[in-house]
Formats: structure tokens, C-alpha cells, sequence
């Protein structure tokens, strides 16, 4: 009885976790993070490289 | 300063490369096998070209050779390009390759001799099984340690779903292939009768959601948006992608064990989360495909992009189309049917194959400072494969639910309608047509390696700013 106890009590934890994380991203705070990092693999390019060592 | 100088590129290029060849060594045994099914006779009686040895070394090379060594590529060169920095190792990401390309050939030579644990998608006796595990490692310590030194302070989505893929593949292949050693070649499972298959399914179906998909959705995330120039489409639905694939992928596998001794409880749960999967699978395809959103037009004269978003519009109808297969009414008429073999072709052919393909015609003129050889070989190829793949599993659906049909099939006096050697003859046509397919997705496959064979040995890259050293 235990292990199904301890086994609900987790995949409820879970659950709230993952609602916590949805919440979170959705948060308007996170908007302008999110853009900026949506834009990291555009932002490596080589010739950007360049101009900013160079 | 050159790119080329402050990442290792070496270790992506021999991975790249070797994408291309065991594409095409697994498909062509796939196809193979795929001509014996239709005519038995090209077993030619010897054992080590018989169907049931050669299958395990057509899946082996599909997923681990061409799937591994395209994700071995890509997320070496993701994280590298997304924190700013060079992998942590050279000497560990050298052994990486080396390693895992003998494992894959040990493969190749233990499977045709019969040399197996029985275990779908993980028959490679211990000793290979050992060195998977110390690769792996080694692999988790490169990936992971680059991230820990890396310059750019948010770790890119890409990522993310890369160390998903690897962490969660380390578990599974240690406990399924926890097993007792009788002697060098042969090993028995330490788990027995129904947690075996529990444990064996569970790892098989995670094989499928955290190799096969967590890992190429992380060349999705990197990969269009770079060849489409656009940011993708919804940053912070990645993420919940993300997490809800971790939570409910992990549920699934009990839906490959419906009405087997498994508890009656188990297969309604598995059944019940890959229902659940189909959202987070849908939202993740809907990210990847609107990230083309107002540039639609690329999609006309870019055949890579039409590689790349074809693809995700295959993991879309493969995600939709498993969920309605794990629905256990379903499944008491699609499971051991050819419905299956069609399913999983549908996204392995169509969505890990087409986005590796797409990727590495991405990658490999950049890292080999070289020009495309031919954008219009490219076409061909895609048109040639996605021909394939439409013959490949509407034959395999029709097929199986006729098998499905046929087998169920009962007269009014309780007895069967058909015995079980006329469902074969009625399938025979749909072998045919299957190999046919398959013969078509080789050939755009061999087009890709001489192509890509010609851009290597041709002309340095315009683009190029400075000639690489390399």
C-alpha cells in the first residue's frame, strides 16, 4: 500500500510541476528572454562572428 | 578569427560522413530484406543472410549507425554554435566517433552470426553492450561538459532536447540491458517473464520517444530555423514541449504489450498517456512548421527546406497516427500487421530520415567550406524519397489491415475464414510494392552520397572568408 501511496503522491507532484512550468513560459515576464534566446542559433552566423572580433 | 578554428569541426565531419554511408548500407539491407519478404528465395540459404538475422542489423544500422551518427553530428555542432564555445574534449569527442563506429561494426558482424539477446532494438550481446555504455559516457561528458563552460548564458532549446535524448538513453540502455553473462557471446536477461517484456517495452517505445524523436527534435529546433532565417515560430511552446514530452513519453511503452499477460491496468495507462502524447507531439510539429510562417515561398525553391519541414509534417501524422494505433480496439486489429511496419516507416523513413538528410546537406558544404554540388540533385532526391515513402506505407497499410481483417475473419460455425498461409499469399502484391519504395528512398539516398562525394572533392565555398586550415 505504501508504494501506490508514495506512487499517486509523485505522479501529482509531477502533474503540478509540469503546470508550474507552463505557467512560468507562458509568464509575460519571460517574453523578452524568450525572444532573445530564439534568436541564438541566427545570431552565430560566421560573418557576425567576424564583425564583432574583428 | 575562422569558425572552423575556434569549434571542432573534425569530429562533426567524420559523424556527417558517416551519416551518409550507413544511410546508405542500412537501407540497402532494408531493402534486401524487404525483396526477401516478397521473394524467399533471395536467402539463397545461407544462414547469414537469412531474414531473421538480417532484420536486427537493418534496424541497428537505421537507427544507431545512420540515425546515432546524425545526432552524434549535429548535437556536437549545435551546442558548440549555441554557447559560443569549442567542445570541452577533443581527445573524448575523437574517442566518441572511433568508439561508436566499432560498435556498429561489431554489430554488423555478431548479428549475421546469429549473435543476439532477442531483445528488439537491443540485441547486441554484453560485451557491445559494455562499450555502448562507456561511449555513452563519454558522450554525456562532452555534451554536457561543453554546456558547463559554454559563453552564452541561456542554454538554446536544441540543447535542451539533445541532453534529454542522451541522459534518458543512458537509462534505459543500462537497465533493459542489464543481464548475466554465461559465457563472452551470451548473455540471459536479468528480469523474467512479463517484467521482461514490461522492461523490454519500455525501453523500446522511450527508444522511439527519446532517440528517435527528442534527439531529431533537437536538429528541428536548430536546423529550420537556421535554413528558414526565421526565429522559430514559439519559444516558450518549445519548452513546454519540451517538459511534456519528459513527463508522458516515459508512460507509453505498455500500449506494444495490449492483451498480453501485462495487467489489464498497465496497457489501459499506456494507452491512456499516448493519447495524452498527442499534444505535446502536435504542438511541437505546429512549432516547427509555423516557423516558415509568412515565408512560405522558401518552400518552392529551397529543396532543403522542403526536406526539413516535410519531415515534421511526417512526425506529425506518425504522432497522430500511434495514439490512434495504441487505442487497444485499434490495436486488436493493427497489432502484429504490417499496419505497424508502415507506421513506424512513416517516421522513420519520413521524419528521421528527411530531417538527418536535410540537416547534413545543411551542414556538411559549411563544414567543409565547399558549394553544394548540385541544389538540383537535391530536388530529385526529394521527390524520389517522398515517392518511396508514399508507396512504402500505403502498401504496408493496406496490407495490414487486410491482415488485420483476414485474420479475425470468422465463419458462421466458429471457424477461421482463411488459414493463416493465404493472409501471405493475399499480401504478396503489397511486398512488391513495399520493396519498390524502399528501392526508391535508396536511390535517393545513393544520389545524396554522390552528391555530397562531389561537394567534398569539389571547389571551395565562395562564402568562405578565410580558407580553413582543418
Amino acid at each position: 500500500m505504501a508504494v501506490v501511496t508514495f506512487h499517486a503522491v509523485w505522479t501529482v507532484v509531477l502533474f503540478v510541476i509540469f503546470i508550474g512550468i507552463v505557467l512560468w513560459a507562458w509568464s509575460s515576464k519571460r517574453k523578452k528572454r524568450f525572444d532573445e534566446a530564439a534568436r541564438l542559433p541566427l545570431d552565430d552566423d560566421e560573418e557576425k562572428l567576424e564583425r564583432k572580433n574583428g | 578569427m575562422s569558425s572552423s578554428d575556434t569549434y571542432n569541426y573534425q569530429v562533426v565531419k567524420q559523424f556527417a560522413v558517416m551519416t551518409v554511408v550507413w544511410g546508405v548500407v542500412g537501407m540497402l539491407v532494408g531493402v534486401l530484406i524487404a525483396a526477401q519478404m516478397a521473394w524467399p528465395l533471395l536467402n539463397f540459404d545461407i544462414p547469414w543472410l537469412t531474414f531473421g538475422r538480417l532484420r536486427p542489423l537493418h534496424t541497428n544500422a537505421v537507427i544507431f549507425a545512420f540515425g546515432g551518427s546524425a545526432l552524434f553530428a549535429t548535437s556536437y555542432y549545435v551546442v558548440q554554435r549555441t554557447c559560443g564555445v569549442r567542445l570541452i574534449s577533443d581527445k573524448l569527442a575523437a574517442f566518441t566517433f572511433w568508439g561508436w563506429q566499432l560498435v556498429i561494426v561489431s554489430a554488423a558482424i555478431t548479428l549475421p552470426l546469429g549473435i543476439t539477446t532477442s531483445k528488439e532494438y537491443a540485441e547486441l550481446e554484453w560485451p557491445i553492450d559494455v562499450l555502448i555504455t562507456i561511449v555513452w559516457v563519454a558522450y554525456a561528458v562532452v555534451f554536457f561538459g561543453t554546456i558547463a563552460i559554454r559563453k552564452v548564458q541561456h542554454i538554446y532549446v536544441a540543447n535542451w532536447f539533445f541532453g534529454g535524448f542522451i541522459l534518458t538513453i543512458a537509462l534505459l540502455h543500462v537497465v533493459n540491458s542489464a543481464a548475466i553473462p554465461v559465457s563472452f557471446w551470451k548473455s540471459y536477461s536479468v528480469f523474467a517473464g512479463v517484467q521482461d517484456a514490461m522492461v523490454q517495452w519500455w525501453y523500446g517505445h522511450n527508444a522511439v520517444g527519446f532517440f528517435l524523436t527528442a534527439g531529431f527534435l533537437g536538429i528541428m529546433y536548430y536546423f529550420i530555423p537556421k535554413q528558414a532565417e526565421r526565429p522559430i515560430y514559439s519559444y516558450r511552446l518549445s519548452v513546454v514541449h519540451f517538459w511534456a514530452l519528459a513527463f508522458t513519453y516515459i508512460w507509453a511503452g505498455p500500449h506494444h504489450l495490449h492483451y498480453t499477460a501485462l495487467p489489464d491496468w498497465a496497457q489501459s495507462l499506456g494507452m491512456v498517456f499516448s493519447l495524452i502524447l498527442l499534444a505535446p507531439s502536435w504542438g511541437g510539429m505546429i512549432n516547427g512548421i509555423m516557423t516558415l510562417s509568412g515565408a512560405w515561398e522558401k518552400l518552392r525553391t529551397d529543396p532543403i527546406l522542403k526536406f526539413l519541414i516535410v519531415s515534421v509534417s511526417f512526425y506529425g501524422m506518425s504522432t497522430f497516427e500511434g495514439p490512434m494505433m495504441s487505442i487497444k480496439t485499434v490495436n486488436a486489429l493493427s497489432h502484429y500487421t504490417d499496419w505497424t511496419i508502415g507506421h513506424v516507416h512513416s517516421g522513420a523513413l519520413g521524419w528521421v530520415g528527411f530531417i538527418s538528410i536535410g540537416a547534413m546537406y545543411y551542414l556538411i558544404p559549411r563544414l567543409f567550406n565547399r558549394e553544394l554540388y548540385s541544389l538540383k540533385l537535391v530536388e530529385t532526391h526529394f521527390w524520389i524519397a517522398t515517392i518511396g515513402i508514399v508507396l512504402y506505407i500505403t502498401a504496408m497499410w493496406i496490407s495490414g489491415i487486410m491482415q488485420g481483417l483476414m485474420w479475425r475473419a470468422v465463419d458462421p460455425d466458429g471457424t477461421l475464414t482463411y488459414s493463416f498461409v493465404e493472409s501471405v499469399q493475399a499480401m504478396h502484391p503489397y511486398y512488391v510494392i513495399r520493396f519498390l519504395g524502399g528501392l526508391l528512398y535508396l536511390t535517393g539516398m545513393l544520389m545524396m552520397a554522390y552528391n555530397i562525394a562531389r561537394t567534398i572533392a569539389g571547389h571551395a565555398s565562395v562564402r568562405a572568408v578565410a580558407p580553413s586550415p582543418a
